[in-house]
């Protein structure tokens, strides 16, 4: 069984807190921040681990402040055998 | 010697357009110089390759010719007063982004629609900078088919030289009229381009751009001090001019273009008469030859400017003659020819009769 | 047997769910073009169509490896700018006469891409000339034209593209069509000529309208570079300065009000529509 775990970094200081990632996302990962960066805009910021790397929220960001990862992974099969630790 | 032929003056001009290996001209018709764009149509393809392109407008012209000069191409284009009207804008975008092409305005008489005849009422236009903002063309000004021809080549080093418009500002006779001309050998067309072209940009070098937005003050006026160094070393490197018999002469006839033409006859009529009349035609309009009318000035009883206008290079004449001796204007307007006759009158008439 | 206990096991997941596991150059999957896009803030309000049509153009030019062949010409609008954020030879065109400057371009190296971006006022109003020609003429050139149906750089006058009804600085009680006409379809217009290749129409206000955008560029480029004419792709887009609401708000009117007047998908294509 596979896993998708995606995460997304946001150039915090270039963001403009427009909220169309806000939007974009599924998985309600993204939220806008109360600080403020050096512009003056309250930017974006990720609140969750739920992020599945699906990039809705870099394709409509129109300052190209996020980058996104994804990691694929492979949960291992429970065994008879499994030997406790003492 | 180069090769002779009896040509028409627009013609010479395309002529000497396709020898001086122009890559492109892009243009639109008007009268009275529609030969231009006709004759490298018909020519330019089959001997250099260069590209002869028909616009929808001059205002679309002028924007190609930008276009094209920003890569670093050698480009013209010709038209007349309404059409040069048109192109003011774009003017001042090829001067504010430091680009190098030549224009020629084959006048005909306005203002307005006007008229199809000849005219030089467009000196101001050209010289004072008729696009907005502060620039100048520089203007060349030919009075003789071969002069049309010599000029392109002029045009294109000097454009090329200060990477500036330049232009030959000529009138619908000397566009129409035929005399024969020695042409120049063929230039080969260019192969490599200047280091600022927008031709793709280069692995490893920062990629070009061609501008004339300098949204910040201090930038723009950088930038207008570098085009006024450039103009102040054109007025003490690049000027021209012709002066004829000035060394005995008691008055000087002036004009420019076909203007001096026919004072050179009226001047002709003067010395048989026992006047010892000299000429001073200036070659380059900007940057005028404010030196040599300042020398002759304060050695001559008067100077008598003749001009197919209302009085435009009259100005700058007696700005460089500061007072120095009477300057006295005769011009016809609305594309009527003077004759050497009636500025021989107007001559005795205002400086000998006038006491002047 | 395997060497690992469960609770081993369990916690090397738990380990590379760690964020700072996942956030590696192998799981890269999407950054900005470090090549073409210059890396510098955009001066575009927040939530902008422009940028985000900056940011997939871009991304076109460098995944097709063509920056170094591609001149482009900036109009005079609110991306009279474009140039200090493409790496790419270009060159600033007077207001509307980008299909000229491109024309000219495309003319003396026919081998190169050309495009040209253009708003609504530059393409449509001062400049339907220029485009119109260009289009008849089939200049093998790509135009990007982003129609938000107002005049932004300027504050907010109507545009060609204004809808009927619009409130804007210069129709301040809606667009009357009995005074200041209809709205200009351009994009329709231009289809009829044939020497038009291309003419799509497409958005960024959604992801996968996004996408649909990136993949018409770069449709467009490849007919440019067979010489099948010329191309446009127009961007219906948004303005949420001068219609005073925020991006989302602008996005919605786009979706609600801009697109069934201005609707999306391909209008002609080469193969024949």
């Amino acid at each position: 069984m596979a896993k998708v775990l995606g995460e997304i970094v946001i150039d915090i200081e270039r963001c403009k807190g427009c909220e169309l990632c806000v939007d974009a996302c599924p998985e309600e990962v993204i939220s806008i921040s109360d600080t403020i960066n050096s512009k003056g805009y309250q930017y974006a910021i990720t609140v969750n681990h739920d992020c599945t790397g699906c990039m809705n929220c870099a394709l409509v960001c129109p300052d190209a402040v996020i980058t996104v990862y994804r990691k694929v992974i492979r949960e291992p099969r429970k065994t008879a055998n499994v030997v406790e630790a003492n | 010697m180069g090769e002779l032929k009896l040509m028409k003056g627009n013609e010479a001009l395309a002529e000497a357009m396709i020898r001086a290996g122009c890559d492109a001209y892009f243009g639109y018709p008007i009268t009275p110089q529609s030969e231009v764009l006709e004759y490298l149509a018909r020519e330019a393809k089959a001997r250099t390759g260069m590209v002869v392109f028909q616009a929808e407008s001059e205002v679309a012209s002028i924007n190609m010719i930008y276009g094209a000069a920003g890569c670093g191409r050698r480009v013209m284009t010709s038209s007349s007063s309404p059409g040069m009207s048109l192109m003011q804008e774009g003017i001042s975008y090829i001067a504010g982004a430091e680009l190098p092409c030549l224009l020629a305005n084959v006048v005909r008489g306005g203002p307005g629609l006007g008229t199809i005849q000849p005219s030089q009422a467009d000196y101001f236009q050209a010289v004072k900078g008729g696009g907005h903002g502060d620039y100048k063309l520089i203007v060349l000004a030919p009075s003789t088919v071969q002069e049309m021809v010599d000029f392109v080549k002029l045009g294109f080093e000097l454009a090329e030289k200060y990477r500036n418009p330049a232009m030959i500002l000529t009138d619908g006779a000397v566009g129409q009229m035929m005399e024969p001309v020695e042409l120049f050998d063929q230039m080969p067309r260019k192969t490599e381009f200047p280091e600022w072209a927008t031709i793709g940009k280069k692995p490893g070098k920062d990629r070009n751009y061609i501008t004339s937005l300098h949204i910040q003050p201090e930038k723009m006026e950088e930038i207008n001090l570098r085009l006024q160094a450039k103009y102040k070393k054109m007025e003490e490197e690049e000027v021209r001019y012709v002066t004829m018999d000035t060394d005995d002469a008691d008055y000087i006839f002036t004009g420019f273009g076909l203007g001096a033409r026919i004072c050179m006859k009226a001047m002709q009529i003067a010395r048989e008469k026992g006047f010892k009349v000299g000429l001073i035609r200036p070659i380059t309009l900007y940057p005028f030859p404010t030196k040599i009318y300042h020398e002759i000035a304060p050695k001559v009883k008067g100077i008598l400017d003749v001009e197919m206008n209302a009085g435009q290079m009259v100005e700058d004449v007696r700005l460089s003659v500061n007072g120095k001796t009477p300057v006295e204007f005769y011009g016809r307007m609305g594309g009527v020819i003077p004759s050497p006759e009636e500025i021989f009158e107007h001559f005795i008439k205002t400086f000998i009769e006038g006491g002047k | 047997m395997s060497d690992k206990t469960l609770i081993d096991m369990e916690a090397e997941i738990a380990e590379s769910q760690k964020r700072e596991n996942i956030c590696l150059e192998e799981n890269l999957i999407y950054r900005k073009p470090e090549d073409t896009l210059i890396d510098t803030p955009m001066h575009y309000c927040p939530g902008c169509g422009h940028s985000t049509a900056h940011k997939i153009f871009m991304e076109v030019i460098s995944e097709m490896g063509i920056q170094e062949e591609t001149i482009g010409v900036a109009p005079v609008g609110c991306s009279v700018f474009a140039y200090h954020y493409m790496n790419v030879d270009m060159q600033e065109a007077a207001h509307g006469r980008a299909c000229a400057v491109g024309t000219a371009i495309k003319r003396i190296m026919p081998e190169k891409y050309v495009f040209t971006y253009q708003g609504d006022g530059d393409l449509a109003a001062i400049g339907t000339a220029e485009t119109v020609h260009a289009a008849n003429r089939g200049e093998n050139i790509l135009v990007i034209f982003i129609n938000n149906g107002i005049y932004g750089m300027t504050s907010g006058q109507m545009a060609p593209t204004s809808l009927p009804g619009m409130v804007t600085t210069t129709t301040p009680f809606g667009r009357d069509v009995s005074i200041q006409g209809y709205p200009l379809r351009i994009s329709d217009m231009l289809a009829s000529l044939p020497g038009v290749a291309y003419i799509t129409r497409q958005s960024v206000h959604k992801p996968n309208n996004v996408k649909r955008t990136k993949k018409a560029m770069q449709k467009a480029l490849e007919y440019q570079k067979k010489g099948l004419g010329f191309c446009l792709v127009e961007i219906v887009s948004n303005c949420p300065s001068n219609l005073k609401v925020t991006p989302l708000q602008a996005n919605q009117f786009v979706e609600d009000k801009m697109i069934p007047f201005y609707p999306l998908g391909d209008i002609k294509t080469p193969e024949g529509k």
